[in-house]
């Protein structure tokens, strides 16, 4: 077992830095690029706390809505397939809920303050 | 770039402009303003006797090749500015093309307009209140007269209508393998209500959007970036500058976060253009698919070694912000 800091607080000590004591001491766009790069280790931080769920979730969604099993990614390529033939349409049951909730936990990591999500997700 | 070849380029081009502004003395100021490694944008003034210049370099470096075969290139973007600007656009006025005697790459040099480019301060900063309410109207009105310009006389350009357009996009996506679908539910219903070739194809700007305008006081001051230039359908531009992307945050001010689409229409119509509503939606369809095709080719650009920027790495995970955009747009939720 590794101790502290955990893999959260290392990655949350790098972002802090770079946004703290960095981004200022540093020049117009070498500045701007250490804060993209805070952005990016918090990306990867939502991600290691929110996406395992997101992913079971997900798969969860994905048997149900194709009636047969398989890995996260072969599940993915078929929903695309039967998108892409016409097999599931626009209207088809559970189609536009799945999307939906996938695209609000992907958001959630990758841009929780995007505006159009927050207002799609009923300002929460 | 290194300091040392900053400085060789910063004399190369003093060298250049000599031959354009008589006594040059020298450059101050120059500093990169954006762009990747096949597109540069520098900032400085020129010291001449009759006063500073403010000024812009554009070009692609020695080199470097143009990244996708979807930009025109320099040299087609300084021509159209020209054409636009004596049919009434507002744009900046080129000073000078580059020759290959200048050993600067391909590009031009033109006036440095003052006023503000971000998108997040034009849709927020309390001095530009006034300018937000007739910008929509403005930018109506500069797309209408760029739509008019003559096909005659303007330089070689790509055809791009709707369903080429379609299609060349759903290229660029089946060639990254990516698996998205959301992006295959947008392709299908993009696919199932292409509207047909416009009867006359004209000049399309391709990035006239919050993020790409000079706002100064009294609206919009001029047009930039001209290098997705091409031919097809005029809605496509009105499409795309109502995409949800350019809105920096002001969702309910479709028209780049700072106007109503009424006014966009109302600008463009008293100019003389046709508005299609119909065909505007289609494009900010395609237009916000589009941009996410687009974050993902810029991934590639990085995990394959071509593209060294960091944003770019960064970008990759702006994607889904698109996909979240043509949910709303294609399958709305009811907002409680």
């Amino acid at each position: 077992m590794q101790d502290q800091p955990s893999v959260d607080e290392l990655l949350r000590t790098v972002a802090t830095f770079l946004r703290e004591r960095a981004a200022p001491a540093l020049d117009g766009r070498d500045g701007f690029h250490a804060r993209v790069m805070a952005n990016v280790i918090d990306i990867a931080r939502r991600q290691i706390a929110l996406g395992p769920a997101a992913d079971d979730a997900e798969h969860e969604r994905l048997r149900a809505l194709l009636h047969t099993d398989g890995d996260l990614q072969s599940l993915n390529r078929l929903l695309c397939e039967r998108i892409r033939t016409g097999e599931l349409g626009p209207g088809a049951a559970g189609l536009a809920d799945h999307l939906w909730q996938t695209t609000l936990d992907k958001l959630a990591i990758d841009q929780p303050g995007y505006v159009a999500g927050r207002a799609a997700a009923g300002g929460s | 770039m290194s300091p040392a070849a900053e400085s060789i380029m910063a004399e190369s081009l003093l060298c250049a402009l000599r031959e354009r502004f008589d006594g040059a003395a020298g450059l101050e100021g120059l500093r990169r303003l954006s762009g990747g490694a096949s597109q540069e944008t520098w900032s400085f003034d020129l010291l001449t006797p009759s006063g500073d210049q403010p000024l812009i370099l554009r070009r692609t470096p020695p080199g470097a090749d143009a990244r996708t075969t979807d930009t025109a290139g320099v040299e087609v973007e300084a021509a159209l500015m020209e054409r636009a600007a004596i049919a009434g656009v507002p744009v900046p006025a080129v000073r000078m093309v580059l020759e290959p005697r200048h050993a600067l790459g391909k590009g031009f040099v033109m006036t440095r307009i003052p006023g503000e480019t971000l998108g997040a301060r034009i849709v927020r900063a309390p001095a530009l209140a006034g300018a937000r309410q007739g910008l929509a109207r403005q930018c109506g009105a500069a797309l209408a007269a760029l739509h008019r310009m003559p096909a005659v006389g303007l330089p070689p350009l790509r055809s791009g209508t709707p369903a080429a357009e379609l299609a060349h996009f759903e290229r660029i996506h089946r060639s990254h393998g990516t698996v998205r679908p959301v992006f295959e539910f947008a392709l299908r219903w993009l696919g199932r209500t292409v509207p047909a070739d416009p009867p006359a194809p004209c000049l399309v700007h391709g990035d006239f959007r919050n993020g790409n305008l000079v706002v100064d006081a009294g609206g919009l001051a001029a047009v930039l970036d001209w290098e997705l230039a091409h031919l097809g359908d005029p809605m496509e531009d009105l499409g795309w500058l109502c995409v949800n992307s350019w809105r920096f945050g002001h969702g309910e001010l479709p028209v780049g976060g700072f106007g109503l689409r009424e006014d966009l229409f109302e600008g463009y119509t008293a100019a003389g253009g046709c508005v299609d509503p119909g065909r505007v939606h289609w494009w900010e369809v395609m237009g916000t698919l589009k941009w996410g095709i687009m974050c993902e080719t810029m991934v590639h650009a990085y995990l394959d070694g071509t593209e060294r920027n960091p944003e770019f790495a960064a970008i990759g995970r702006r994607a889904s912000e698109t996909e979240i955009d043509l949910l709303r747009l294609l399958v709305p939720r009811p907002r409680p």
